[in-house]
């Protein structure tokens, strides 16, 4: 195969999966929080593609189109949630949402 | 002869484009997280996965490649920035507000996850890694991942759909919910009534 191999995919899906769970945990904005969460699904599918063609096998892209689906569901979701917060002109920071009671 | 040249500087070019790829990649997604305006980190986020995009396409996933562009910075990407633009600059505590060894902790649990990764993957995978499959022309073709998606997977195409339906359904109720703090001004329904107007002084 011309170019590198499956390994580098795999490092570079780590490295991103890394810096999303670090933003995840390290930012307080739920917006930024959210952008963090589509890193993390994006460093997923990288290496659920990348393995794919390592094994010539569909599946993995049937995959990635399904968490694909998923990440769209998922922000549909959270931005009607920071919609419903800030029509209630609530906080957006996560450390002050602890209750599920506005 | 000319033939290994050829196919050494096509080598050469397809290293090239995945080590930019690969950078713009991981600078974008650090972008992601330390914009303190989360308008600039949903542009980030775009290059982030047009960087990603050009990765499928040299894993020879073309349609992927396609979906991803449309999908996130079609459709992800613009919802995101609709709703910082009507949230507003609302700039409260935009990294950890908190003590200092919630940071400390954050970085040293994302370092770990990250850690326990590279691990795992290097325990389970290592061996069988170095072993490559060759692909065939129609891999990732549209015509490919339709055939494989519409006959052999065919019940997560269709779970794909409902869980897309609930998701909207949820989205719509959660972005229509009234403010239930006055009463007096939900009408029938949930739906909000003007305000009567203020009877005019009579002199």
């Amino acid at each position: 195969m011309a170019g590198p191999d499956v390994a580098w995919y795999l490092a570079v899906s780590s490295f991103l999966f890394g810096i999303g769970a670090l933003g995840v945990l390290i930012r307080r904005n739920v917006l930024i929080v959210l952008l963090s969460l589509e890193l993390m699904l994006n460093a997923g599918n990288l290496a659920l593609i990348a393995l794919a063609r390592h094994w010539h096998n569909g599946a993995g892209q049937i995959f990635a189109l399904a968490v694909m689906a998923v990440a769209a569901s998922e922000v549909c979701v959270g931005l009607g949630l920071v919609v419903a917060l800030n029509r209630r002109n609530l906080s957006l920071d996560v450390d002050r949402l602890s209750e599920l009671r506005g | 002869m000319s033939g290994l040249v050829a196919a050494s500087a096509g080598n050469a070019l397809v290293w090239l484009v995945w080590v930019v790829a690969a950078f713009s990649c991981l600078a974008s997604g650090v972008a992601v997280i330390s914009f303190s305006n989360a308008f600039y980190s949903a542009l980030a986020l775009i290059g982030n996965l047009a960087s990603l995009a050009v990765m499928y396409l040299l894993l020879n996933a073309e349609f992927v490649a396609a979906a991803q562009v449309l999908v996130y910075a079609g459709a992800v990407v613009v919802m995101f920035l609709f709703v910082i633009a009507y949230v507003g600059p609302r700039r409260e505590a935009p990294w950890s507000g908190g003590p200092g060894w919630q940071t400390v902790a954050a970085v040293a649990a994302a370092g770990a996850l990250l850690v326990e990764i590279v691990v795992a993957v290097g325990l389970q995978a290592s061996g069988s890694l170095s072993s490559e499959s060759p692909v065939g022309a129609a891999f990732g073709t549209p015509a490919w991942i339709g055939r494989v998606f519409l006959v052999d997977h065919l019940l997560a195409f269709e779970i794909t759909s409902v869980v897309l339906l609930v998701a909207a359904v949820g989205g719509v109720i959660l972005g229509t919910h009234t403010r239930r703090t006055d009463p007096a001004i939900i009408g029938p329904g949930g739906t909000v009534r003007e305000r009567e107007p203020e009877p005019e002084a009579v002199h």
